[in-house]
C-alpha cells in the first residue's frame, strides 16, 4: 500500500485535540505556501515538499486512492518536479498568457498528530484569471507535514475541490 | 435556411480544404445535430456499466439527455429522459439501480422499457386517455445495438446496422476486448470531464494527428527529458514522464514509423509510436510477463501472440468515440454548441490481468486524459485557440491537404497515409460528414408534429 493511500484523510475524522499545538506556526506555513503559489514562485513552492512527496487532487469526493481511480492531478515527487519545470517553460502554451491567482486560506485545524507527522486541514478559495476569464476554485486541503532540520515540509498535499467532478477546462496552475 | 445550407455544403468541403464556417456557423451546427448525431450510430456507454436488470446510467446524444437501462429481461433500452406528462426530466441521478422510473412532478411511473406503469389520480384524465397508448410512454430511441459490450444508438429507424457502419473498425474494438485474459473488460477507475471553447470536430481531428505532439507538447517533452530518473516515484510519475518523452520522438520517426489508416463512415486509427519498453505490451516489463502468461494460459500461445501483435494507438469511431487498447482508454465527445464541447474519458479493467496493470492504466489516464495533465492541457489550449482564431475571419479556408497526393488504398477498403502525418483521416471524416449532411435524412425533422 502506498504512502498516499495510508494517509488518505477522511474529512469526517475526529479533530485531534492537543493543548500544546502551535497553531500559529502551521497558519504561517500555509499562508507562506499560498503566497509562493500566487507569486508564481514554483521552485520555492517545490522546495517545501519532501524528497518522497506526493501532491494529489482527486477527481471524486472522498476518493480513497490515487491508484485505482483517476485524479485531476496525482504527482509523485518525480512528476511534481517535471510539472514545476514545465511551468517555467517559455513554450507552455496553456500558460500564454499566464494565469494570475489569488488565494485565501482559512479554517486551519489540526486533524491528526503522530510522532513523526501532523495532518493539518484547511479551507481555501482560489480565484484564477486568465485570458479574460475568471474561475473560482474552492475546497479542503490536507497537508501531511513533517519536520526536517527544524522546518516544516510537505509529505503529502491533498486538495479536495468542491467541484472535482465537474466538466473543467485545463488545470495548469497548482492549487 | 437549412435547405439552402444543404445545397451549399458541397461547396464548403473541397478535396484538400474546408470552409471555416464548418467550425463556426451555428446553423451548420444545428444541422449536424440533426443529420449526424440524429442519425449515425452514436456511442453511449459500455455494458459493464449496467450489468444487471434495473441498472441504468444517464448520458446524452448530441444535446439530448437519455437514459441507458437494462430492463428486467436483460434487454438494453435507451429512453429519452422526459416525462410524457408535462416534460420534466425523470431521472436525475447519473447512475443507479431501480425497478421503475418515477417522475417527481405528478408521480407518473414507467416500466424500464418506458411503458407507462401507473398514474396517480387517473380518474381525472380525459375519458379517451389510454395508458397503453405509446404516446404516454417515455420515448425509446429506435435502435440500440451493442458490439462486444460497446453500446451504440441510432435515432434513425432504419439504415445500416451497427456492424455495417463500423466495418473494419470492429477489429479495433476486438483489440480492446481480446487483451483481457478472461475475454471481458469493464469500465472502472472514474471519469474525467473536460471542456473547451471550440467545435466538436476538432477533438477527433487531433487524436490521430502525428504532426502536432513534437510542437504542441514541447513544454512537457522538454521538462520530461530533463527530469532525473533517480528521484522518488511510486511508478505513477514514471509512466507519465516516459509518455511525455515519447511525444518527443523526432519528425522523421513520426513520418515514417507510425502509420495512419482510414475506413468508410469517417473512422480511422493511428499506429503505435512507442518504443519504450514500459509503455508497450509484449515488451520486457516484468509486469507484462505476468500478463502475457495469464493471456497465454487462457488463449494459448499463438492466439496471445496474435492479440499482442496488434499495435494501434488511437482508434476513432466517427462521430463521437475514440479509444486506445494498450492502456485501456476511451473518450466520448459531446457537442454542446458550435464553439463549446465536452469530453468524458473512461478507463477499462482487463478481467484476468494482474491487478497492478490497472494501476498503470490509471497513471496513463492521468497523463493523457487528465484535466490537470501536463500534456492534455496544451491540447485543450489548441482547441480554445482554434475557436478564438477562427473568429478573426482571416483565411477563409482551412487546409487539410497533407498527404493528399500520396495516400494509398488499404486492403480492407479504406485509405491510408503513405506518410503517418497525412491528414487523410480528416479528409475521411469530412467525406462521412458530407454523406450525412447532404442525405435526405431518415431522422424525424425537428419540430415536426407526429
Amino acid at each position: 500500500m502506498s504512502a498516499a493511500t495510508e494517509t488518505a484523510v477522511d474529512g469526517r475524522a475526529a479533530l485531534a485535540t492537543n493543548a500544546d499545538w502551535d497553531r500559529q506556526e502551521y497558519d504561517d506555513f500555509l499562508l507562506h505556501e499560498a503566497r509562493l503559489l500566487d507569486e508564481a514562485k514554483f521552485d520555492d513552492w517545490l522546495a517545501l515538499f519532501t524528497a518522497d512527496a506526493q501532491y494529489w487532487v482527486p477527481s471524486e469526493p472522498e476518493q480513497k486512492s490515487p491508484h485505482d481511480t483517476v485524479s485531476l492531478i496525482y504527482d509523485d515527487r518525480r512528476l511534481l518536479e517535471t510539472r514545476v519545470r514545465r511551468l517555467a517553460s517559455p513554450r507552455i502554451y496553456s500558460q500564454e498568457p499566464r494565469s494570475r491567482t489569488s488565494r485565501i486560506v482559512t479554517n486551519v485545524t489540526l486533524e491528526q498528530r503522530e510522532p513523526d507527522h501532523v495532518v493539518v486541514r484547511s479551507k481555501f478559495a482560489m480565484i484564477e484569471f486568465r485570458r479574460n476569464e475568471q474561475r473560482l476554485f474552492g475546497g479542503t486541503c490536507f497537508h501531511r507535514l513533517v519536520r526536517h532540520d527544524g522546518r516544516l515540509r510537505i509529505r503529502l498535499k491533498r486538495v479536495d475541490l468542491v467541484n472535482c467532478d465537474a466538466p473543467l477546462d485545463g488545470i495548469v496552475v497548482p492549487f | 435556411m437549412q435547405r439552402h445550407l444543404t445545397e451549399d455544403l458541397f461547396r464548403r468541403v473541397q478535396p484538400a480544404r474546408v470552409h471555416r464556417s464548418l467550425y463556426t456557423d451555428p446553423d451548420i451546427f444545428e444541422l449536424e445535430m440533426k443529420q449526424i448525431f440524429g442519425v449515425a450510430w452514436i456511442y453511449v456507454g459500455h455494458e459493464s456499466q449496467i450489468r444487471n436488470g434495473g441498472d441504468y446510467f444517464c448520458t446524452q446524444v448530441g444535446r439530448k439527455p437519455l437514459i441507458v437501462v437494462r430492463d428486467a429481461s436483460g434487454t438494453l433500452r435507451v429512453l429519452h429522459n422526459q416525462c410524457a406528462h408535462r416534460g420534466s426530466m425523470v431521472v436525475a441521478s447519473d447512475k443507479g439501480h431501480t425497478d421503475e422510473f418515477q417522475c417527481c412532478y405528478h408521480g407518473w411511473t414507467y416500466h424500464l422499457d418506458g411503458r407507462l406503469k401507473a398514474i396517480p389520480l387517473q380518474s381525472g384524465y380525459p375519458h379517451d386517455f389510454d395508458p397503453a397508448n405509446p404516446k404516454t410512454a417515455m420515448l425509446q430511441v429506435p435502435r440500440v445495438s451493442s458490439y462486444r459490450g460497446f453500446i451504440f444508438v441510432s435515432q434513425a429507424t432504419d439504415g445500416p446496422t451497427l456492424e455495417n457502419s463500423l466495418g473494419h473498425m470492429t477489429t479495433s474494438l476486438d483489440d480492446m476486448v481480446d487483451r483481457a485474459p478472461d475475454g471481458e473488460i469493464e469500465v472502472a477507475g472514474g471519469t474525467f470531464r473536460h471542456t473547451y471553447n471550440g467545435n466538436w470536430k476538432l477533438y477527433l481531428e487531433n487524436l490521430c494527428d502525428a504532426a502536432h505532439p513534437w510542437f504542441t507538447h514541447r513544454s512537457s517533452i522538454d521538462a520530461a527529458q530533463q527530469q532525473k530518473d533517480d528521484v522518488f516515484s511510486d511508478g505513477s510519475g514514471e509512466i507519465a514522464i516516459r509518455q511525455m518523452r515519447q511525444n518527443g520522438a523526432p519528425y522523421s520517426f513520426w513520418e515514417s514509423q507510425v502509420g495512419i489508416w482510414t475506413y468508410p463512415n469517417g473512422h480511422s486509427y493511428l499506429g503505435d509510436y512507442h518504443d519504450d519498453a514500459k509503455l508497450v505490451a509484449a515488451m520486457n516489463d516484468p509486469l507484462f510477463r505476468d500478463y502475457i502468461a495469464a493471456l497465454e494460459a487462457k488463449k494459448g500461445k499463438d492466439k496471445a501472440r496474435q492479440i499482442l501483435q496488434v499495435r494501434r494507438w488511437n482508434s476513432n469511431i466517427y462521430p463521437n468515440l475514440s479509444f486506445m487498447s494498450q492502456f485501456q482508454q476511451l473518450r466520448v465527445i459531446y457537442p454542446i454548441a458550435v464553439n463549446r464541447t465536452e469530453v468524458h474519458t473512461y478507463c477499462f479493467r482487463l478481467r484476468g490481468a494482474p491487478e497492478r496493470m490497472f494501476r498503470n492504466t490509471i497513471s496513463f489516464a492521468n497523463v493523457v486524459n487528465g484535466t490537470g495533465s501536463l500534456v492534455l492541457t496544451d491540447d485543450l489550449e489548441i482547441y480554445n485557440r482554434i475557436g478564438l482564431g477562427l473568429t478573426s475571419e482571416g483565411a477563409e479556408w482551412l487546409e487539410i491537404g497533407r498527404g493528399y497526393q500520396s495516400d494509398l488504398p488499404d486492403e480492407h477498403g479504406g485509405r491510408k497515409g503513405k506518410n503517418s502525418t497525412s491528414e487523410v483521416y480528416i479528409r475521411n471524416m469530412f467525406d462521412a460528414w458530407l454523406g450525412f449532411m447532404a442525405s435526405r435524412s431518415m431522422a424525424v425533422p425537428q419540430g415536426a408534429v407526429t
